[in-house]
C-alpha cells in the first residue's frame, strides 16, 4: 500500500540512499504492524516533496523521519516488554516481582511469592509455626513487602563491606511482623548469594534443654548437643554450596581418634558435628570462628540473623544436676553466638530481632530494646541501628484482607463488605498477628 | 316445742347480751314466736353504729368511721406540731416535708424500708373498710347485695349498660344511613389496664381471676366500638399510665476542649469495676485504656468484642476516639464497665431514636448481677455438699 503513495522522481545518490532507504525500510517494516496512518501520510508527503526537490540537499533531516519511524518501535517495545507489575485498580494484594532486590516503594503492601524450593532450602524448620501452617494450607509462601524490610534492604544494598559489620535490631510490639521481616531479608541475601547464619529462635537455646553436658573444650561451660546438632543440620541445608568452598584455617582435634586437618572444607566440620553429637557444640563454635575470620577476606558475604537475641542476655531456666541455675554465658552456644554478634569483623552484616514472646521473666508489654535486652545486652549491642516494626497501615491491612479473600480463607459472608473489614480492623487494631489469629480456623 | 325451747334459751341469752336493741325490734310490729327468733337471729348480725363488738367481724379488725375520723384529726394536729418543731409553716407543710422530718428525727438503719417509722395520712395506713351494707331494718342498701360481690357486679352492669347504649346508637345511625366506619386509633400506648390487685383495692372486694378477666374483656370490647366522651372517660378510669422508660435516660451534655473538639464523658460499672470514658466526636477508632492501647490491655478477643459492641451497633466503627480509665474487678468486668461508659457517652452524639434502640439492646442498662453470697451448710452459693448415703 505504501508503494502506491511513494513516488521517487529521481533515484537518490548513494550516500543518501542508505539513509533514505533506512527510513523507508523502517517505515515499511513498521507500517503493517502499527496503524499510524497519519505518520505514514506525513512521511509520504515529506518524501514526495523532498524527492521532487534537490535530491542532493539534505533539507529534511532524515533523523526526523527516523525519529517518527522509530517512535513506533519504541512504544511497541514498551507494550511488549511489560516490566511493571500487574496492578488492577480493585484487588491489589500481589505483585509478580519475585526478586527481593528489586522490591521498592511501589511494592509496599503487596505480597510476593517465594518458591517452595527456596523455602525448603532457606528455612528448614525455622519459620514461625503459624506462618508455616499458613504456607502449608495455601501451598504457597507469600510475604508482604513492608516498610521496615524495605528500609533494611536499602541499607544492605548500600553497605560498605570494608567497615565493621553493622548491627540492625528489629523491634516492635508483639505480633507486628519482626520475624517475617527477618525472613524477607534472609531471602534477599540468599538471592544475592550471601552465606546465611540463621538462628531461628535464640530462646530455644536457653530453656527446656534436656541433655546438658559439661563442655569438652572449656570445663566451666555447658554443652547442648541436641540443639547444636539440629542447628548444624539446618545450616548445612541452607549453605550447601559454601561448605566445600570455605577451607578451615586450623587443625581441630575432636578426640583421640578424630581430627580435622587444616585446609579441609568446612563441610567436614559440620559433618563431624552432626555425626558425633557429643562434639556438636564445639563444631558450632568452630564454624562460627572460621566464618568470622574468613568473611573479612572477602570470599563471601556473611549475614548473621538471630531471632530473639534478647535471650542471649536474659536469664535461663536451665539447672544443673545440683539444682543451681545456669547463667547464659555458661552455655557454650550462647557464648559463641555472643562473640559472633560483636561487630569486630567486617565483610557482612548482623540483623537481629527482639522477641518478648519466648522470653523469660520479661513483662508482657515490654518491647523496647532497653527493656528486653537489659543493661548488659544493650551495652554489648551498642551501637546498633534500631528499626521499628509497627502495625499495618490501612493500605497494608486492605492488602492482607484481599490476600485472604483471594485464597478463599475468609468464609463469612460479611468478610468482603466494608462493615466486615471495619470490624476486623477494630478487633485486631491492624496488628498482623492478631488479625491472623482472628481469621484462623477454629 | 322442744326445738324452739333451745332457741328460746339461746335467744334469752342474746337478749341479755344485746340489751336495748331487742326492745326497739319489738316496737316495730306484731311478732310471732318464730318471727321473734328470726328477728333475734337477724339482730345478731347487726353491727351497731355504736362501738359494739361484732362477733362475726372479730376475725378481722374493723376500724369504725368514728375511729378513722379521730385518727385523721390526730394526724392533722400532729402535722402542725411537727411543722412547728421543724420551724416550718404549718399551713404549707406537705407530705414530702413530713417524710423528711420523720427521717431526720427518727433515723433508722433498717434495710426494709417499710419497717422504718412513717407518718402518713390515716387513709393510706388503715385499709379501706366496707361501710355498713344494710340499714337498721336489716335490708341491704344495694340491690345486688345478695350476689356476694355487689361492687363488682354493679360495675359490670354499668359497663354492659354503656355498651348496649353505644350499640343502640350505632344501630340508629346505621338505620338513618349516617353510620361511618371511622376507626379512631386510641392512644393505648403509654397506659395499661389496672391489675387485679388494684381493682380489688378500688372495689374493696375480693375478686377471682375469671371475674377480673371478664371485666377487662368487657372494657376492651367497649373500646373497639366508637363511644362518646363519657364512655371514654369511664374506660380511662381503669387505665394507668406507664412512663416511657427512655425518657428517663440521662444524656450527658457535650463539652468542648481547647482545640474545639467536642467530647462527652460518662461512667459505667460492672460487678466491682468502675470505668470512666471520654469519647471524642471525631477520631479514627483509637481507644486508650489507662494510657495503654486497648489491644495490649485486653489481649483476649472477647473483651475487645465487648468494646466494639456500642460502636458496631450504631455503625460508627472508625469514627470516634476514646480515652478511658478503669479500676477494680477482673478483665471481663472491666470490659463490661468500659462498654457501659462508652455507650452512655455516645448518647450525646446520637439521635433520640438511636438512644431508644440502644436502651432496648441493653447497652445502657447496668448489669445488676453480683457475686452471690455463700451460705452456711452449703459449699457455695448454690452448690450443696456431696450427699453421702451413709
Amino acid at each position: 500500500m505504501y508503494h502506491n503513495n511513494c513516488d521517487f522522481a529521481a533515484p537518490p545518490t548513494k550516500s543518501m540512499l542508505t539513509e533514505w532507504q533506512l527510513s523507508v525500510l523502517v517505515l515499511l517494516y513498521i507500517s503493517p504492524i502499527c496503524n499510524e496512518d497519519e505518520n505514514l501520510s506525513v512521511a509520504a508527503a515529506m518524501l514526495t516533496r523532498t524527492s521532487r526537490l534537490v535530491p542532493g540537499a539534505r533539507r529534511l533531516d532524515p533523523g526526523r523521519l527516523l525519529h517518527t519511524g522509530s517512535q513506533a518501535p519504541q512504544s511497541l517495545a514498551a507494550h511488549l516488554d511489560n516490566p511493571a507489575p500487574d496492578d488492577s485498580p480493585r484487588a491489589v494484594s500481589r505483585t509478580s516481582e519475585k526478586d527481593p532486590a528489586r522490591h521498592g516503594e511501589q511494592h509496599e503492601g503487596l505480597h510476593y511469592n517465594i518458591p517452595l524450593q527456596d523455602m525448603r532450602t532457606l528455612f528448614p524448620h525455622s519459620l514461625p509455626p503459624r506462618f508455616s501452617m499458613q504456607v502449608k494450607t495455601f501451598s504457597e509462601a507469600c510475604l508482604m513487602v513492608r516498610k521496615p524490610a524495605l528500609e533494611l534492604l536499602h541499607y544492605l544494598k548500600n553497605t560498605n563491606f570494608a567497615h565493621p559489620a553493622v548491627r540492625y535490631v528489629l523491634y516492635g510490639e508483639k505480633g507486628t511482623g519482626k520475624t517475617l521481616s527477618l525472613c524477607h531479608v534472609i531471602h534477599f541475601c540468599a538471592k544475592q548469594d550471601w552465606l546465611i547464619l540463621h538462628v531461628p529462635d535464640a530462646h530455644l537455646w536457653v530453656k527446656s534443654c534436656r541433655g546438658l553436658l559439661p563442655s569438652t573444650y572449656n570445663k566451666q561451660r555447658l554443652d547442648q548437643p541436641a540443639e547444636a546438632s539440629i542447628w548444624l543440620k539446618n545450616f548445612k541445608t541452607t549453605n550447601e554450596r559454601f561448605l566445600s568452598q570455605i577451607k578451615v584455617q586450623e587443625k581441630y582435634v575432636w578426640n583421640k581418634r578424630e581430627s580435622t586437618e587444616k585446609g579441609s572444607p568446612l563441610g567436614e566440620v559440620v559433618e563431624q558435628g552432626i555425626t558425633r553429637v557429643k562434639n556438636a557444640t564445639d563444631a558450632v563454635g568452630v564454624v562460627l570462628r572460621e566464618l568470622k575470620g574468613q568473611s573479612s577476606l572477602g570470599g563471601f558475604r556473611l549475614l548473621v540473623a538471630v531471632d530473639g537475641v534478647n535471650a542471649l542476655w536474659g536469664k535461663t531456666t536451665l539447672k544443673r544436676e545440683d539444682k543451681s541455675l545456669v547463667a547464659p554465658e555458661e552455655l557454650a552456644l550462647v557464648h559463641n553466638l555472643r562473640k559472633m554478634v560483636k561487630n569486630d569483623w567486617h565483610g557482612g552484616t548482623i540483623v537481629l530481632t527482639l522477641s518478648q514472646t519466648g522470653s523469660l521473666f520479661k513483662p508482657r508489654k515490654a518491647y523496647l530494646p532497653q527493656e528486653l535486652l537489659g543493661k548488659e545486652g544493650f551495652d554489648a549491642l551498642d551501637p546498633f541501628i534500631p528499626i521499628l516494626v509497627s502495625n499495618y497501615s490501612p493500605k497494608e491491612f486492605e492488602s492482607c484482607i484481599q490476600y485472604y479473600l483471594e485464597n478463599s480463607w475468609l468464609q463469612h459472608e460479611k468478610a468482603h463488605t466494608e462493615e466486615g473489614k471495619k470490624e476486623l480492623l477494630f478487633l485486631s487494631n491492624a496488628n498482623p498477628g492478631q488479625l491472623e489469629r482472628l481469621c484462623a480456623h477454629l | 316445742m322442744a326445738a324452739p325451747c333451745v332457741f328460746w334459751g339461746a335467744a334469752v341469752s342474746y337478749r341479755l347480751f344485746l340489751g336495748g336493741r331487742v326492745s326497739l325490734a319489738l316496737r316495730q310490729g306484731v311478732w310471732k314466736a318464730a318471727a321473734a327468733e328470726l328477728q333475734i337471729l337477724r339482730l345478731r348480725h347487726t353491727t351497731g353504729v355504736t362501738a359494739k363488738k361484732n362477733v362475726a367481724a372479730l376475725r378481722r379488725e374493723t376500724y369504725t368511721v368514728d375511729f378513722i375520723k379521730k385518727q385523721i384529726e390526730e394526724f392533722n394536729i400532729g402535722k402542725r406540731h411537727l411543722a412547728n418543731m421543724m420551724g416550718e409553716d404549718p399551713e404549707t407543710f406537705t407530705q414530702e416535708d413530713i417524710d423528711r422530718a420523720i427521717a431526720y428525727l427518727f433515723p433508722s438503719g433498717l434495710f426494709e424500708k417499710q419497717a422504718r417509722p412513717i407518718m402518713k395520712h390515716p387513709e393510706q395506713i388503715f385499709p379501706k373498710q366496707r361501710a355498713i351494707q344494710w340499714g337498721e331494718d336489716g335490708r341491704p342498701f344495694h340491690f345486688l347485695f345478695y350476689t356476694g360481690k355487689q361492687s363488682y357486679y354493679s360495675l359490670m352492669h354499668e359497663a354492659y349498660g354503656k355498651l348496649l347504649d353505644v350499640e343502640k346508637r350505632q344501630n340508629q345511625l346505621q338505620a338513618k344511613g349516617l353510620f361511618s366506619e371511622k376507626t379512631k386509633t386510641k392512644d393505648l400506648i403509654g397506659s395499661r389496664w389496672l391489675i387485679k390487685e388494684e381493682l380489688e383495692e378500688m372495689l374493696v372486694e375480693k375478686l377471682s381471676d375469671q371475674d377480673y378477666a371478664q371485666f377487662i374483656r368487657l372494657l376492651e370490647r367497649l373500646l373497639t366500638v366508637e363511644c362518646s366522651a363519657e364512655e371514654e372517660e369511664f374506660v380511662q378510669r381503669f387505665r394507668r399510665s406507664v412512663t416511657v422508660q427512655s425518657r428517663k435516660q440521662l444524656i450527658e451534655p457535650l463539652q468542648y476542649d481547647g482545640q474545639g473538639m467536642a467530647f462527652s464523658t460518662s461512667e459505667g460499672k460492672r460487678k466491682s469495676a468502675k470505668a470512666e470514658a471520654i469519647v471524642y466526636e471525631h477520631g479514627s477508632g483509637r481507644i486508650k485504656v489507662n494510657g495503654i492501647d486497648y489491644l495490649l490491655y485486653f489481649p483476649v478477643t472477647q473483651d475487645r468484642e465487648q468494646l466494639m459492641f456500642p460502636f458496631h451497633f450504631l455503625d460508627r466503627l472508625g469514627k470516634h476516639d476514646v480515652t478511658c480509665t478503669v479500676s477494680g474487678g477482673g478483665r471481663s468486668s472491666q470490659a463490661g464497665a468500659i462498654r457501659l461508659a462508652m455507650a452512655k457517652a455516645l448518647c450525646s452524639f446520637v439521635t433520640e431514636e438511636e438512644v431508644e434502640w440502644m436502651r432496648q439492646a441493653g447497652l445502657l442498662t447496668a448489669d445488676p448481677r453480683v457475686r452471690e453470697r455463700k451460705k452456711p451448710g452449703q459449699e457455695g452459693a448454690r452448690r450443696k455438699f456431696t450427699w453421702k448415703k451413709r
